[in-house]
């Protein structure tokens, strides 16, 4: 009771090496906050608390490699926990607020019973305007949100641009060099990729699949992309991926048999959608952690998502639960090049959604061939959990979808 | 501005979003988004970076021309006139 255990990261995970701490003993924790790093074969991942308390004993030294399930901490449940997240906050809000690193205790709520609502978080996580006295250092937009997703404090830096600004590349190193030793890139690559081939054998082992796929004419989506992009600043900008993204997971609500897992024997649907996101690391690794709640995120806010994981990912920033979550994933958004493809399922979930490259081909347009920007949705499905006729709703769905951009 | 810091600016930038890519090995006609591995969010990066330090607002109907490092060096010269 109250030890802090090595968790499981993945299915076949048995032992993690833990790499840094985030708490020290006496510091208060709240259920759900990061108290360490833990380096699995796969990535760097931030661990979180399952208990509300106070750290007692830190048992493991970091670097050390230790089983899963083997006690890493000691945790005093507390009676009386710091000011608690108040019970009003919707699970939107809650994610939306660790999104933007909101502690939410410190969120003043203006909705109904002083429940925080979304424009509460929004508020409290937008910059302050600069304070008048203390020089603040210059940076590029770019590296002062790298460097708040990535803990580095630009004060330290300095900056090489025009004017002594500091530039992204800095604070990347600078993230790197903070981080602890973690095994050198050729042996981490080499184990993800050991890892990743391990469960795509064990995918095309134990799921029987089927494929489906259909061709999307988006050209009424792009259009209308482009002009919502003219009226929003460059750093808002939303990708057609956003848009891929958000008709997958509002499909996967009103399909519900894509959006779960195959344990035990049987399906058990996902209590909501998490959308994995297949991100292509640069040292030619991959990791698909969770948006969650995806299908109830606006089109910025999942553009903002996307955005974050993918910088993280690449820092080795991603959080177990992110990790652990997703109920359906998305995968490498045509960024390969390749129109279509066949994928692979990540077990225990059901389904991989695939976008391949938007391309513009001729494409019957009322009785006239036009050209038209087109995209081949592909899905893999665990034929345990559901049939063509299912998977072939979820496509059409998409595609319906995607003529209604505005309603994304 | 000239075209020498136009070539400076866009390395620069490009060294930021991807920086264990080989930029000398960049020819001035190579696609750069298949030269350097980048994906449409490294791209966004790339274009949100570069319009920030040539001060000029670059939108998506720019991005035809900015494929090679050609392309967007005679892009930069040509908007960024001081």
């Amino acid at each position: 009771m109250g030890e802090f255990r090595m968790p499981s990261l993945g299915a076949d995970m048995d032992a993690g090496v833990l790499l840094e701490w985030l708490v020290r003993p006496g510091d208060h924790v709240a259920r759900g906050d990061m108290v360490a790093v833990v380096d699995t074969a796969k990535a760097a991942v931030e661990v979180e608390s399952f208990e509300t308390g106070v750290v007692d004993r830190l048992f493991v030294e970091p670097g050390t490699r230790v089983p899963v399930g083997a006690p890493l901490a000691l945790i005093t449940p507390a009676e009386v926990s710091p000011p608690d997240v108040s019970p009003v906050t919707s699970p939107l809000v809650r994610h939306l607020a660790v999104d933007r690193h909101v502690d939410l205790a410190a969120v003043r709520g203006t909705g109904v019973g002083g429940r925080i609502t979304h424009a509460d978080v929004e508020s409290a996580a937008a910059p302050s305007p600069p304070a008048p006295a203390p020089a603040r250092p210059r940076a590029s937009p770019l590296a002062r949100r790298l460097a708040a997703e990535l803990g580095v404090d630009l004060s330290t830096l300095t900056g090489s641009g025009p004017g002594g600004t500091i530039g992204a590349e800095e604070v990347r190193r600078a993230a790197r060099a903070t981080q602890p030793a973690a095994p050198e890139p050729a042996g981490r690559a080499e184990a993800m990729r050991a890892t990743i081939a391990a469960l795509m054998a064990r995918s095309n082992r134990e799921i029987p699949h089927y494929h489906l796929a259909e061709t999307v004419d988006l050209g009424t989506a792009l259009a209308w992309l482009r002009d919502a992009n003219r009226q929003l600043p460059v750093p808002r900008r939303i990708l057609p991926a956003a848009l891929l993204l958000k008709a997958a997971a509002r499909a996967a609500v009103a399909v519900p048999e894509l959006n779960g897992f195959w344990t035990g024997g049987r399906f058990v649907p996902g209590d909501a959608v998490h959308l994995g996101v297949a991100i292509s690391l640069r040292d030619g690794g991959l990791v698909a952690p969770a948006i969650h709640s995806a299908d109830r995120r606006t089109l910025p806010e999942l553009m903002a998502a996307l955005r974050d994981l993918a910088t993280r990912a690449r820092a080795g920033r991603l959080r177990r639960a992110e990790l652990s979550a997703p109920t359906i994933t998305v995968s490498n958004l045509g960024e390969q090049g390749v129109e279509s493809f066949h994928g692979v399922i990540y077990p225990p979930q059901v389904a991989l959604v695939g976008f391949g490259r938007i391309t513009r081909r001729p494409w019957a347009v009322e009785d006239l061939i036009g050209l038209r920007p087109l995209v081949t949705v592909s899905l893999a499905g665990d034929h345990r959990a559901s049939d063509g006729a299912t998977g072939a709703r979820y496509l059409t769905t998409v595609a319906h979808l995607l003529q209604q951009p505005e309603e994304l | 501005m000239k075209p020498d810091d136009a070539d400076r600016v866009t390395r620069a930038c490009l060294r930021e979003i991807a920086p264990e890519a080989n930029l000398d090995a960049l020819t001035p006609e190579a696609d750069l988004r298949q030269a350097l591995r980048l994906d449409s969010l490294d791209f966004l990066q790339f274009v949100e970076l570069l319009s920030e330090r040539i001060h000029h607002r670059i939108d998506e109907d720019d991005y035809q021309e900015l494929s090679t490092m050609a392309g967007v060096v005679a892009f930069v010269s040509s908007r960024n006139e001081h």
